[in-house]
């Protein structure tokens, strides 16, 4: 028998299929690429903008009682000391709520229990937030907020406006800190138990200490969402476009999104003047910032507890 | 030795055998076995070994800078299966996946030295590791079926390489029957490939190498996720398509080897003294009845006597 | 015959034993379930809340005038607007979502789990995918003003795409909406992807498959459930923003009729869109507007969101008890 010797070519395989191969890998990773262009344009429209209202404002308005964006003044304290509060009221509602979710989810619920109830309260992460702002205005202010606090803004104000953005939280809360709960192996909770603890003191002082960063996760990324959550405020806030700086959360108020969002929102009948315009971009690069800020130690935070078991 | 040439002959015969019985199949390749065997033995005396297949010459395996197994010289010839067999660590499954360049999906994965395919070196940057891996088949440790039926299951890899659909029918019929697979599923081709038994399975991913027309079919422990009575029946039918097909097989019994195997390279691990790390390394290669009666190293022989791993 | 008896002693220490080991009453714990228990139904009952006022609220336009509703326009009066260019608006953008962001995520999230390498621009797109994530959809909102829309000198009028988009149409609304959920197809698609068992693919490149074969064929088939859970979920998502549309410049006033729902010019035309439209009746002053139509306008959001989201939740518990099981 002759010596099978092969040539190269009997090896190279189809030039159609290495053709194909290349032009997908070339698809594929500029579509990888398409979300750091967004990133790109996102920032990049943000500065430009921000800038050309920074040198073309004058910076004492940026400290002038009240925000009104077509006069020209444009406080901001204002719109921190408004987004501030709906956030503090937010997670006081959102943070015991959500996790107190999450431990009974994790800890208590049996799997069929657990089964239904998931769910549900994903459909409460998916209603959509023009739906809580309705709510917020039509349900909490007058019925449970001005019910306690006579004077509170009928029109709407930031603790109606907090709560609904707490409720649009809870979920976020409650599925992140249910992650991390469940992220605690089962060998603690049965070390625990075996030297005769109750489940009582195996969940507060095994599990959860165990699971400390991922409910610190849980806490900040939610803070994020709070601060960047806009409609609830939009609707429920009580302010139209524009806002008197207000420090008590029963007055009415004007978050930075909400400001962003009621300068955009007249547009198409009257336009804005050029100033209120930029205005809208100097404000969202503030809030931009914050929140990315936030993202990224939230980002550590959990980094650092998947690094533990 | 053309290629195309030799696809048609294969398939020409593919359908006369798809007529004949499992037992005629054997015999006709017995007798091209021999008539092989008669006209080397006119050339020379050392002609009696079959030709060489796959040739190794000083064949290390790196990933990223840890060398996992080196000097690796061995000649892999025609027709005969050809064990690796060794303690776990020592190597033998990567050089297994090196001939096929299964490693090649690992990044960091390197190969240097020697490693020829019927005299085509396999790594010469114009070869293409799709066409090695249609010409050198391959059967896994664990059974790795398609979830789809055992009709697509084998047709899947003539598909891909472009062969006609008319002459699918005849490519399952005869690669089930290679595979001693074809009287137990012959009724059910349409039925999901994930309801066989292990064994079944197994048979079934050795019939899907063995429809791409392969030259060498490798195989990483394939029995050992199996129950002795399947294991029995794979080891019949590498003895059955033997006279098709080269075989190399990994594996951790030595039964095995001894049971089945033509020619064994013993591996195994040493501590490599520059990285302090353990390498592989093939320590001897030869007849497999040398290896099991009077191997010419110690290493090998205190490990086929058990005195080691 | 008085004999102590030695039994005496035994009962005592055995009625010890058994008192220790008798279950006691777990106030605390017993409390803290309670209260645990008590947080998830304050949650879920919320929504139940929710739903009852809406569905009260909007039940006089619902029951008296549903079909004028659903076929009405955006009119001054309360009592014969309708949500006709609400819906279209919204199905135009998730059309446009549906057309662009998920082949743009499904595909990223196949170069990053099958052919990036692990170098430091992988792991940079990756931390740039999660930081996406977490930006407020208002700020997705400036993106599409600047650059979608690209209209009132911003960036000088130097920068964006306007002129194909035709400046505050649902095509600008559309490609925000895409970029807002962008991030998440990726992540949830990487997710699907990377559940895709080793042994598969290995079988795939075993037979001689290329890389796109073994994706198209293995991959995607093995992984789509998981893909479309995700994509399912954005696409409820896209559906209910609103604050994106604001800044996109949706029309929160009035808008005249405009063509038939299948006219493909409309992309680039003026536009509302359900949740802007919603936003928009309940600020309004009059009750017919801000009570009424707002609630029923809600009511068939909700429908729609809650159907999406309940086929993505099915979708998914199904296949992971498949694959557990």
């Amino acid at each position: 028998m002759a010596v099978t010797n092969w040539e190269i070519s009997d090896l190279q395989g189809s030039k159609r299929r290495k053709a194909r191969e290349t032009r997908v890998r070339l698809v594929v990773f500029m579509a990888a690429l398409a979300s750091i262009v967004i990133s790109v344009l996102i920032i990049g429209s943000l500065i430009f903008e921000a800038y050309n209202f920074i040198t073309s404002v004058d910076l004492a308005r940026l400290w002038d009682r009240g925000w009104f964006p077509r006069r020209d003044r444009f406080d901001l304290r204002t719109l921190i000391v408004a987004t501030l509060w709906v956030t503090v009221i937010a997670m006081l509602v959102a943070a015991p709520l959500g996790m107190a979710a999450a431990i009974f989810l994790s800890e208590y619920a049996s799997p069929g229990a657990r089964k239904i109830l998931k769910p549900v309260l994903e459909v409460l992460a998916g209603i959509p937030s023009v739906v809580l702002g309705f709510f917020a205005l039509r349900f909490i202010n007058p019925t449970l907020v001005r019910s306690w606090l006579e004077d509170a803004n009928s029109s709407g104000n930031m603790i109606a406006a907090g709560i609904g953005v707490g409720i649009l939280t809870i979920p976020l809360v409650a599925s992140i800190s249910e992650d991390a709960l469940s992220a605690v192996p089962n060998a603690l909770r049965e070390a625990s138990a075996g030297i005769g603890a109750r489940k009582l003191t195996t969940t507060v002082s095994i599990v959860l200490p165990a699971a400390i960063s991922g409910l610190v996760a849980a806490f900040i990324i939610a803070t994020s969402r709070a601060i960047g959550e806009t409609m609830v405020v939009f609707i429920a806030g009580g302010a139209a476009d524009s806002a008197l700086f207000a420090a008590n959360p029963a007055d009415q108020g004007l978050t930075m999104t909400a400001a962003m969002a009621s300068v955009a929102a007249g547009t198409d009948e009257v336009a804005g003047s050029g100033n209120a315009f930029s205005a809208l971009f100097f404000v969202g690069t503030i809030l931009f910032f914050v929140t990315l800020l936030l993202n990224v130690i939230a980002d550590r935070v959990v980094r650092r507890y998947r690094l533990e078991y | 030795m053309n290629i195309e040439q030799n696809l048609t002959s294969e398939l020409g015969e593919s359908l006369e055998s798809a007529e004949e019985g499992d037992m005629r199949i054997t015999e006709a390749a017995e007798a091209a076995g021999s008539s092989t065997m008669a006209s080397d033995g006119v050339a020379d005396a050392a002609a009696e070994e079959n030709p060489t297949v796959l040739a190794m010459r000083d064949l290390s395996v790196y990933y990223g800078s840890f060398r996992a197994v080196r000097d690796v010289n061995m000649d892999v010839r025609d027709n005969e299966i050809t064990a690796m067999i060794g303690p776990s660590g020592c190597g033998k499954s990567t050089v297994l996946r090196s001939i096929n360049r299964m490693n090649d999906l690992i990044p960091t994965a390197r190969v240097e030295g020697d490693l020829r395919f019927h005299g085509v070196d396999l790594y010469d940057p114009k070869v293409d590791p799709v066409e090695v891996r249609r010409r050198i088949g391959m059967v896994f440790q664990k059974p790795n079926p398609f979830p789809k039926s055992i009709y697509d299951n084998i047709t899947y890899g003539p598909k891909i390489a472009g062969t006609p659909k008319s002459e699918f029918d005849a490519i399952v019929e005869k690669s089930l029957k290679r595979a001693a697979l074809w009287d137990e599923v012959k009724d059910r081709l349409s039925e999901s490939a994930l309801g066989m038994s292990g064994g079944q399975q197994q048979r079934l991913c050795i019939a899907r190498a063995i429809a791409t027309s392969p030259d060498v079919l490798l195989m990483d422990e394939p029995c050992s996720a199996l129950d002795p009575i399947a294991t029995g029946m794979i080891e019949d039918l590498m003895q059955e398509i033997k006279t098709r097909y080269t075989i190399v097989i990994v594996t951790h019994n030595m039964q095995q080897a001894a049971r089945v195997s033509d020619r064994t390279a013993f591996f195994t691990a040493e501590v490599d003294g520059a990285n302090d790390r353990r390498t592989g390394l093939l320590v001897e290669y030869d007849k497999t009845e040398k290896i099991f009666s009077n191997p010419a190293d110690q290493r090998t022989e205190n490990y086929v006597t058990g005195r080691f791993g | 015959m008085a004999v102590a008896h030695p039994t005496d002693v035994d009962t005592a220490r055995v009625a010890g034993i058994s008192d220790s080991l008798r279950r006691r009453r777990d106030v605390r714990g017993s409390l803290f379930k309670a209260a645990m228990a008590l947080s998830l139904v304050i949650s879920l009952g919320i929504l139940a809340v929710l739903l009852f006022i809406v569905i009260t609220d909007g039940w006089t336009v619902l029951s008296t005038r549903l079909g004028s509703f659903l076929t009405g326009t955006l009119r001054p009066d309360a009592m014969d607007a309708g949500i006709s260019q609400g819906l279209k608006g919204t199905f135009y953008l998730c059309l446009i979502v549906a057309f662009v962001a998920f082949p743009l995520g499904i595909a990223a999230a196949i170069y990053l789990e099958e052919y990036a390498p692990s170098n430091r621009l992988t792991s940079f797109i990756q931390l740039n995918i999660r930081n996406l994530a977490g930006v407020p959809s208002v700020v997705y909102g400036i993106l599409g003003l600047a650059i979608f829309v690209n209209e009132f000198d911003l960036l000088d009028g130097k920068f964006g795409i306007g002129a194909i988009t035709g400046g505050r149409t649902p095509l600008a609304g559309g490609l925000t909406l895409s970029a807002l959920v962008l991030p998440v197809v990726i992540i949830t698609s990487q997710e699907a992807i990377r559940a895709v068992p080793s042994a598969l693919r290995e079988a795939g490149f075993g037979v001689g498959a290329t890389k796109w074969e073994v994706i198209k064929d293995h991959i995607l088939p093995y992984a789509s459930p998981g893909i479309l859970t995700g994509t399912l979920l954005s696409l409820a998502r896209a559906a209910g923003e609103a604050a994106p549309l604001l800044l996109v410049g949706t029309i929160t006033g009035f808008l005249s009729n405009s063509p038939g729902w299948f006219d493909v010019t409309q992309v680039q035309d003026k536009f509302t869109a359900m949740p802007t439209l919603i936003a928009t009746w309940v600020t309004q002053p009059e009750e017919e507007f801000k009570i009424d139509n707002a609630s029923a306008a809600i009511v068939i959001l909700i429908l729609f969101v809650i159907l999406l989201n309940s086929a993505a939740i099915i979708l998914r518990n199904r296949f992971e008890a498949k694959r557990s099981g």
